[in-house]
């Protein structure tokens, strides 16, 4: 059976390059980056070699980066770091309603913890955040604001340069998870003008497991994991020397692949949309129709369920994603889905397809060939899909 | 994830549909919370002689439905009422611990559709028999 893959947002197979360049880091180049003679100090140097990879990806120098375990581990040491860190300021803090659970939580703990108050700022319906609601929500106390630059749920990609130069106006730090766009878009700190900003190596084709901060000049953040002098004391624990320089590979050759890469991305997933929206009847393109992640297309399907849509495409050899209340472990639907405002009913319908360099313009065509009917036979005894009808039909 | 079993009901769901002149309708859930099932019988001499269902909601909750109406079709209504969630839950191999509240929702759902044909019979026994 063909096998197509869509859904590189949640996993993407590590590049044959990266892994090259890291298996000599298992077992021949093995020495601890802390050690004091050659066999550690030329791990220490690959180790520079590599933030500085990292750092030039996203216009940051190579003293402003620090290693973390992942996408998560970065936005937790961002919120909770900085947050703590400026405790004399105040104990505010602003983030958006379709942020990674990673930073919603992370702002919980805060507001649970340590007496902070969070503004879960809205978002229209596209997923955008406005920039006249942002400068109302800033107090005194301010602390941070952390808005996501862009969305694996949804796709859309914020204007950040607007919302972060409002916060810098104000001396409040801005903090951005760009798991989604780094490595998919040109992401550049210094025109974004952010302080803070979150990246992870398996959206780049690194392993799971690393991924990275950018601090601004010497901002101050308190350490999450307490160890030694790792990372210059912000983050403790020997680092995982093969992951970031997989990390640090995967960086350059992002760098070099950027435009083109997102020229066909864009091209492939418009296919999927136009055919998708073309060949279903009432389903919703969810997320921002231009400002959006290239290859990103996220829908709502009316009159179904998104996992049961999931388990129908597998079935068939497709693979993608959905935000619905029944595939999550907690049963809830998607935050995200439910802050663009779309009911809950059609919010279980949710299908979310991305990209990668590896799909094919024959994949998109398989996609528009397998899912249509899949959509036809669950709304074939779908109750809610009757009672829509229905009403159509009385009306 | 999912039993053999589980897929199966899913992939080949067994008497899904609507019975325009059912004797007995029941709904359960609401698509708000992810899952919808609408039950409809058919009754002769306390018997259900045909059962037919429509869900909305994920792979669990459309297996439920299917087996539910196959344990159902052909059993007495009082049987059939005895049909429990563990049942349902054995008879498909098992259902992951989040999934456990789907099989609540087909034999309730099920029994609805008992308790609304039983009711609309007391209400008037002609209308019951002439089906």
């Amino acid at each position: 059976m063909r096998r197509v893959y869509l859904d590189h947002a949640a996993a993407t197979p590590v590049r044959r390059e990266v892994l090259e360049a890291m298996l000599p880091y298992f077992s021949q180049r093995f020495g601890n980056p802390a050690a004091v003679y050659d066999l550690g100090a030329e791990i220490k140097e690959v180790l520079e070699e590599k933030r500085h990879q990292v750092a030039r990806l996203i216009g940051a120098r190579r003293e402003e980066m620090i290693f973390t375990s992942s996408g998560a581990e970065a936005n937790n040491l961002a919120i909770k770091g900085a947050a703590l860190a400026n405790l004399k300021k105040g104990r505010h803090l602003i983030v958006s309603a379709i942020e990674h659970h990673s930073v919603l939580n992370a702002a919980r703990y805060l507001e649970k913890f340590h007496d902070f108050e969070v503004t879960f700022l809205p978002v229209d319906q596209y997923g955008l955040v406005d920039g006249q609601r942002l400068l109302k929500s800033l107090t005194p106390a301010t602390v941070l604001v952390s808005i996501q630059h862009g969305s694996n749920e949804i796709g859309t990609i914020q204007d950040l340069a607007g919302l972060a130069a409002i916060c810098r106006g104000q001396g409040v730090f801005f903090h951005t998870d760009a798991v989604a766009t780094v490595g998919q878009v040109p992401v550049d700190v210094q025109s974004l003008q952010v302080d803070l900003l979150s990246l992870s190596g398996p959206a780049l084709g690194a392993p799971k497991g690393v991924g990275a901060l950018y601090f601004r000049n010497k901002l101050r953040l308190v350490p999450q994991i307490h160890g030694g002098i790792q990372e210059d004391g912000r983050r403790g624990g020997t680092e995982n020397v093969p992951a970031i320089v997989g990390l640090g590979q995967a960086a350059a050759l992002a760098g070099e692949e950027l435009g083109a890469k997102a020229r066909r991305l864009s091209r492939l997933r418009d296919l999927l949309v136009a055919g998708l929206t073309e060949r279903v009847p009432e389903v919703l393109y969810t997320g921002h129709p231009e400002a959006r992640l290239p290859g990103h297309a996220s829908f709502c399907v009316e009159g179904i369920e998104g996992e049961a849509l999931l388990f129908m495409l597998s079935r068939q050899g497709i693979y993608a994603n959905t935000g619905s209340a029944c595939a999550s472990k907690a049963l809830k639907t998607s935050p995200v889905l439910t802050a663009l405002g779309i009911a809950p009913d059609v919010a279980q319908g949710s299908v979310v397809f991305t990209f990668s360099q590896d799909n094919q313009e024959e994949d998109v065509h398989y996609v528009l060939e397998q899912l249509p009917p899949a959509v036809e036979r669950l709304r074939s005894f779908s109750p809610v899909w009757r009672k829509k009808t229905a009403a159509a039909a009385g009306a | 994830m999912y039993s053999d079993m589980v897929m199966d009901h899913f992939a080949n769901p067994r008497n899904t549909g609507v019975i325009e002149d059912a004797d007995g309708v029941g709904e359960v859930g609401n698509p708000v919370c992810g899952d919808m099932m609408t039950f409809y019988i058919k009754v002769q001499d306390d018997r259900l002689v045909d059962v037919k269902f429509q869900t909305f909601g994920c792979v669990a909750a459309i297996a439920v439905s299917s087996i539910v109406s196959e344990m159902a079709k052909g059993r007495k209504l009082e049987e059939a009422k005895l049909i429990t969630n563990k049942a349902v839950a054995e008879t498909l191999g098992g259902l992951p611990q989040n999934k456990m509240h789907c099989s609540n929702l087909g034999a309730e759902a099920l029994a609805l559709a008992i308790k609304n044909y039983q009711e609309k019979r007391e209400k008037d026994p002609r209308d019951a028999c002439a089906a």
